[in-house]
């Protein structure tokens, strides 16, 4: 028994009253792109469900590329059958025989979405029910905990037949929300703040500081690796690296210690919003929770955030270390995270970072140097990659493999 | 020549040497130094693991680099029951291993754990109910190999995964070492911990081998030192070796999923030459490899076989390619309940993906004028 296709079912996407089509077609391209590699795929993206009709594809594969897409509630690999009981009966027998192992037990699950169909849905688990019973000798009835569960849906223009329920990765199709901007540190928080974003719909790109030779081509290495890991949720993650060198020298020279941290945020957070107002992007997200470290306790932020009235979103602001590590093993960012490269160089952080910074007085401190053409520099030299979630490396090296 | 031995190693591909080379010439940083040389050279190791990984649908974190089959089963056997001896101190393992699985419990023994050593029946398989019946309340490993080196038999991996899924306590080691590109699995679905795999048994290159462990399992190391490979196995990587291995094992999976009928139809034709010649006898089960058909000549002396067909360019083997330097009885026909004297001249062909036809009718045709002229010789 061959699936030929697996019917998605949304979830929030259905409140969405007039927006609605939009959110389809967002999903329909994000799901389109997971499998640009199946050939003969077809999509029907339709206004309460989609299907992706396997034209000969094997369903496995498939359900694995549609695991991470975001927007999908649930899906099943389905048989799409005509309305007649005698054909429909046939299929069902044969749907349950092809994953019958000796001894399982099954339960029929009939949905009635076309209410003129001949029989209800009591009457139609007693006829899916009983022609199984028949037919497949030592199987029996179990409602409560089936090995299998038949699931019959019967909707105006045909039966669907489906054993199986996988959940989807929730939220909102990419892109729904809009455009916004992720600081990319390397540590644990910002890809966790990143895959949360990007779960509720937003198009991220990330911004990453690099200063070289004060921080190593491995910690460069370590964001684009997460980088890569976020690419491969939704297909592709820009990636913008500064070279901030100078300014953290002159930074380093120009203002008391106990404020180089300070300072420091407040440059890459004006940094970031130029990027962000070049991508024309609207929000810029960080991986802070309040009181992690000296740079996220409430003064601190409010210091920093002074620099910017752009919206700043922190997915992470009230959550627990701990919960933080368990998302970042589940997407996969963890191991890559943990690598032990610097990527702030202990050089320029102060041994006591001032934990409750004075917005007036970093201002003072800034005063006597004019950042403005360094940040425009810094900007304009920002080394931009795309990244598509394989292994990026230059053909030369690909070859070896 | 015709080289029929691909069980006791395999032609590395030309692109496998290739790729080593280049790596082993243009990229020889130790990926432990934190210059660019080194970031390179760890770069490159960090995507053969990614593409081993890929390859296998395990996690890159779940794959250490070791240096062939021997180590990789004494990495797992020793490190596991080392690091859980606390949980108990007994494994069962089957009658028909390599050596490398069968030493190693042998110095288990003597550090005080208990083996039981499962027989096979006549077609060389374990029974899942036997394993089943022999697990007790301190068993905390299983081995038990995938695809026999000397007839070819795949062991029913997925059922005993099943069984031993119901104990989680117990650890599965799988020696995979003949079964890599030659027969579908799946460590997730068969619910395996721990697998070994050789990359010369795969057109790769000697020395280099893959050591599935996973997510979570901890293992004593063999080898104790930098802390390389994530503690498991120190030594500075040998990154020409990884890099080579990946590329051999991707091409391997290439041919299988390109060639495994045309494997299957080479089977049927040399079982189909064997069973036309007079007093041979197929030893191979119908659940076997195709690339391993493994059969008696009676009355042949196995290692005047051999060396004759040898003179004529053609290699096949006796037994396993690691004992038989040794005269010893194949244990694994033995244990079949093959009598002595059958077990005495037996011998295995053993193919790869770029064998043809032609020269199969060749080779069968020399193999058959061969026996027929020795057996007037001996006057057997």
């Amino acid at each position: 028994m061959k699936y030929d296709r697996i019917l998605i079912r949304y979830g929030e996407l259905s409140t969405k009253g007039k927006n609605r089509k939009k959110f389809v077609d967002k999903l329909r391209n994000s799901i389109a792109d997971a499998l640009s590699s199946f050939s003969g795929i077809k999509i029907d993206g339709q206004r309460d469900r989609m299907y992706v009709v396997l034209n000969g594809n094997e369903a496995d594969a498939v359900v694995h590329s549609l695991k991470n897409i975001f927007g999908i509630q649930s899906f099943s690999p389905a048989i799409k059958v005509e309305r007649d009981l005698e054909v429909l009966k046939d299929a069902a027998l044969e749907l349950v025989t092809s994953i019958y192992k000796d001894g399982n037990t099954f339960k029929v699950s009939a949905r009635r979405s076309d209410k003129t169909f001949s029989l209800d849905t009591n009457e139609l688990n007693h006829f899916f029910g009983s022609h199984i019973l028949k037919n497949i000798p030592g199987i029996k009835v179990d409602v409560k905990n089936p090995d299998i569960t038949l699931q019959v849906e019967v909707r105006s223009e045909a039966v669907y037949l489906s054993s199986e329920n996988f959940a989807g990765a929730g939220g909102l199709p990419t892109g729904a929300s809009g455009k916004a901007v992720l600081m990319l540190s390397g540590g644990l928080d910002s890809p966790v703040a990143g895959y949360l974003s990007m779960k509720r719909g937003l198009e991220l790109e990330g911004v990453h500081f690099f200063s070289p030779p004060f921080t190593s081509e491995r910690a460069k290495q370590k964001v684009v690796d997460i980088g890569n890991v976020l690419a491969s949720m939704n297909g592709k993650f820009v990636l913008h690296i500064v070279p901030f060198t100078e300014i953290q020298q002159l930074i380093h020279k120009q203002i008391p210690e106990n404020y180089t941290m300070t300072a420091t945020r407040r440059l890459m957070l004006r940094i970031t919003d130029e990027i962000r107002r070049r991508q024309e992007a609207l929000a810029i997200i960080t991986g802070e929770s309040v009181g992690q470290v000296a740079s996220q306790t409430l003064e601190s932020m409010y210091a920093i955030n002074a620099v910017t009235s752009t919206p700043i979103i922190r997915p992470l602001v009230t959550s627990d270390k701990g919960d933080i590590v368990d998302i970042a093993k589940q997407i996969g960012t963890y191991d890559i995270s943990i690598r032990p490269y610097e990527d702030c160089c202990t050089v320029f952080v102060p041994a006591s970072p001032k934990t409750k910074p004075k917005k007036e007085k970093v201002e003072f401190y800034e005063s006597f140097v004019d950042f403005e053409p360094m940040i425009k520099e810094a900007v304009d030299k920002v080394e931009t990659i795309v990244l598509t979630g394989k292994q990026e490396n230059n053909s030369l090296m690909d070859s070896l493999f | 020549m015709i080289y029929l031995d691909n069980s006791a190693t395999t032609k590395p591909f030309p692109e496998v040497i290739e790729s080593y080379t280049a790596v082993a010439a243009n990229y020889f940083g130790n990926p432990s130094s934190i210059h660019r040389l080194g970031m390179e050279a760890e770069k490159l190791l960090m995507q053969a693991r990614a593409q081993i990984a890929a390859i296998l649908e395990v996690k890159p974190s779940e794959i250490y680099f070791t240096s062939g089959g021997t180590e990789g089963n004494n990495m797992a056997l020793k490190g596991a029951s080392s690091f859980y001896k606390t949980r108990g101190k007994h494994i069962i393992t089957t009658r028909i291993e390599h050596d490398s699985i069968k030493r190693v419990m042998e110095q288990l023994e003597q550090d005080g754990f208990t083996i039981t050593y499962l027989p096979v029946d006549e077609q060389g398989f374990v029974a899942v109910d036997d394993i089943k019946k022999h697990i007790q309340n301190d068993t905390i490993l299983v081995s038990i190999m995938h695809v026999n080196n000397e007839t070819g038999a795949i062991q029913e991996i997925a059922a005993i995964g099943e069984l031993l899924k119901q104990y989680p306590k117990i650890l599965f080691h799988v020696d995979g070492v003949q079964a890599v590109g030659k027969t579908p699995f799946s460590f997730k679905d068969h619910h395996i911990d721990l697998y070994t795999m050789s990359a010369h048994k795969f057109h790769g290159l000697k020395g280099n081998g893959i050591l599935y462990a996973k997510e979570g399992l901890l293992l004593s190391p063999l080898l104790a030192g930098g802390g390389q490979e994530r503690n498991m196995r120190s030594g500075t990587e040998n990154v020409a070796g990884a890099v080579s291995t990946a590329k051999a094992l991707r091409m391997q999976m290439e041919n299988y999923k390109m060639h495994f009928s045309k494997m299957q139809e080479l089977n049927k034709f040399i079982r189909k030459q064997l069973e036309s010649m007079d007093r041979t006898i197929v030893h191979s089960p119908v659940q076997s490899v195709p690339h391993i058909i493994n059969f008696s000549a009676e009355g042949i002396k196995a290692e005047v076989l051999i060396h004759a067909l040898e003179e004529k360019g053609i290699f096949i083997s006796t037994t396993s390619a690691c004992s038989s330097k040794i005269n010893t009885v194949s244990k694994t026909l033995l244990a079949m309940g093959v009598p002595e004297h059958i077990a005495e001249s037996s011998f295995r062909i053993s193919l790869a993906y770029e064998n043809n036809k032609k020269e199969l009718e060749e080779a069968m045709t020399v193999l058959k004028e061969t026996i027929h002229w020795l057996r007037g010789v001996m006057n057997k």
